[in-house]
């Protein structure tokens, strides 16, 4: 990837954080914290890694994303109205009634939302379950899903990780965003779940760990996770991706009382003008 | 594996006794051909033979095999056999997550799991997002026996027929759990199977006609109208043969399917009989006789008598006995029949 390329991830992610903000905010509703933390990942991950087909968005040869944490769904609706899925008026309806934009994503609500999530865990299972009946058909889709890493304290999701083991998923890339936060406070506190890279690779995982908002790390790691070459004893593979929650708009940043909170009419607009200054200076830094 | 063992052994001990058990019941009332069956064979054979025909067709277990009747599916057809270890919730959503890839998974377990410990599951990832999952509910009700209250689930029809997008259907007997089983494969859609782990009368052949949301009305009469579901189906047989000597005609509707319920045949003999029992192997708290009572007390209220279990765990024991204990059998059927007939005569005479 060249700076130029990079220079337009970056500033695609830019624009996707200032609709993930306008979004909650007409909403006055939604989760702001984890969605603009990940926002990196979904930019690079659709943008270039991605086998997938807007115009036939149940085209079979595609790659899946499952969404374990549907919170973040302001981040995924925005990503598939970039990627031409759908409009991008129907943004303007997320959370509202009558609106295909639920709080939490509804399987095939809208084209490219391709599982229900919300209640945490179940959508890493969705994806093993995915996962492993590809293997069976002997298709060579990749499934990528992503979690939280308060999600992780759940544990159905490690039910499903032994069994993605025992499989030897390796077309399952699941991607841990870890931006220890959650609601009730820094997610290390409520409880310490140590060394995320020593649990996933004692449960027969193949681990990749990296800065979560560094577009050129995230390119490495998902390049990665889908070359064979890295991977000979068919591991189901984890990037756990050390992230911001709140990137990008600085008050919001580690905080984690910006999880599931709306800014006010003030802080939109402050949020908004950081954003603004962020893509000049992206525009024309060399 | 522990399960399953301890499972096996007390499969063999608990048929004989139950047997003996059963001309016990039987001896003082009418005579009945004593063809037993199972519905856990009904259902291992109709899963292997729809799962031959259509390859999407896949069996999930929550190490469980061989009480679900799996093992010759696993023998005969490896690569549409999974097996998750004992991880009910993972099973469930990763089903889901199949269907995604055009599977028809069946998830199975005993019902105090499938549905019971996975409901979140069930709702989330399969109903909401109308997942074509099929959920099997073995050794469901009080008839599981020995291993005693914990393992039997008394609330599972209950806590699926309030899930919007799901069927629910509660076979009789091994024809009528292997049509039933064929039948949800080829539907489109969640739906869940509740059977028993204990044999029971045969009641259907392979000539019954088994369509998913339409009664099958067994015997027909003039007085009552008894409607049963699954086990207690042949319980309804016994109590009919008994009643019709006491001078009393009764109806026998086969209610298999709970949700979606068949209205039109309820309906047609609440008319016709102006009164109705129902009988279950369930808790009476949302159950069948629930469901009917729902219905009719907007279309057309009518005495009823509701045969189920009062609000209370069960217990170890034999099957059958632990039915007697809890008043799901055919005596009960006897004694509240008459107390029915007498509402009726009651509700009629004020009605006038």
């Amino acid at each position: 990837m060249n700076e130029f390329e990079i220079k337009n991830l970056k500033l695609k992610a830019n624009q996707i954080r200032a609709e993930i903000i306008e979004m909650i905010t007409s909403a006055n509703s939604g989760h702001p914290a984890g969605a603009l933390g990940i926002t990196d990942f979904f930019t690079v991950l659709y943008s270039i890694i991605l086998k997938h087909n807007p115009k036939n968005p149940k085209d079979k040869n595609r790659d899946y994303v499952i969404i374990s944490n549907g919170h973040i769904a302001p981040v995924l609706y925005s990503i598939l109205a970039n990627e031409n899925y759908f409009s991008k008026s129907k943004l303007k309806t997320f959370r509202l009634l009558n609106s295909k934009l639920q709080g939490h994503p509804h399987q095939n609500s809208l084209p490219g939302i391709e599982n229900t999530s919300g209640p945490l865990g179940q959508g890493i299972s969705q994806a093993v379950g995915l996962a492993v009946s590809l293997k069976r058909d002997q298709k060579t889709n990749k499934v990528f899903c992503f979690t939280g890493d308060g999600e992780l304290q759940e544990g159905q999701c490690w039910e499903a990780f032994i069994f993605a083991a025992k499989e030897n998923l390796n077309n399952l890339i699941i991607i841990v965003d870890r931006n220890n936060i959650q609601i009730d406070g820094k997610s290390d506190r409520i409880i310490k779940l140590n060394s995320f890279s020593k649990k996933f690779s004692s449960f027969g995982f193949l681990v990749i760990e990296i800065e979560g908002n560094d577009i050129k790390q995230i390119e490495i790691a998902l390049k990665k996770s889908i070359d064979k070459k890295t991977n000979k004893e068919n591991k189901p593979i984890v990037i756990i991706a050390k992230t911001i929650a709140g990137k990008g708009i600085s008050f919001m940043e580690n905080n984690y009382i910006w999880h599931g909170k709306v800014p006010n009419k003030k802080e939109k607009e402050l949020a908004l003008l950081e954003l603004e200054k962020e893509k000049e200076k992206i525009m024309w830094d060399n | 594996m522990e399960k399953n063992i301890i499972n096996n052994n007390n499969n063999k001990n608990n048929n004989k006794s139950k047997i003996k058990l059963k001309n016990k019941i039987i001896k003082n009332e009418i005579k009945m051909p004593e063809i037993l069956s199972s519905c856990r064979d009904g259902f291992g054979e109709g899963i292997l033979e729809i799962a031959k025909k259509n390859k999407n067709v896949v069996a999930l277990t929550a190490d469980l095999k061989p009480s679900l009747k799996l093992t010759k599916f696993e023998k005969e057809l490896p690569n549409q056999f999974f097996d998750l270890g004992i991880s009910e919730q993972n099973m469930m959503s990763a089903a889901a997550g199949m269907c995604i890839n055009n599977k028809i998974p069946f998830v199975t377990s005993f019902a105090v799991f499938n549905p019971g410990r996975n409901w979140d599951q069930l709702r989330v990832s399969v109903c909401y997002s109308n997942s074509n999952v099929k959920i099997i509910g073995s050794h469901a009700g009080l008839t599981t026996g020995e291993d005693g209250a914990t393992h039997q689930a008394l609330e599972d029809i209950a806590i699926t027929r309030v899930l919007p997008n799901i069927t629910v259907i509660v076979p009789c007997d091994k024809e009528e759990t292997k049509k039933a089983t064929i039948a949800a494969a080829k539907y489109k859609g969640p739906v869940y199977i509740r059977f028993s782990r204990e044999k029971s009368l045969e009641i259907t052949n392979k000539k019954t006609k088994f369509e998913i949301g339409k009664a099958n009305t067994i015997k027909t009469g003039k007085d009552i109208t008894i409607i049963a579901t699954g086990i207690t189906v042949q319980f309804a047989l016994e109590a009919e043969k008994i009643l019709k000597k006491q001078n009393i005609s009764t109806n026998i509707i086969n209610l298999h399917t709970i949700k979606p319920l068949d209205k039109n045949t309820i309906l047609k003999y609440a008319k016709k009989t102006n009164c109705i029992l129902t009988i279950e192997e369930h808790q009476k708290i949302g159950g069948m006789g629930s469901a009917i009572a729902e219905f009719l007390i907007e279309t057309y209220p009518i005495p009823i008598e509701i045969i189920g279990v009062e609000d209370t765990f069960g217990e170890s024991g034999k099957g059958y006995e632990l039915l007697e204990k809890y008043k799901i059998s055919t005596k009960e059927i006897i004694k509240r029949s008459k107390i029915l007939i007498k509402r009726k005569e009651n509700y009629l005479k004020n009605k006038k």
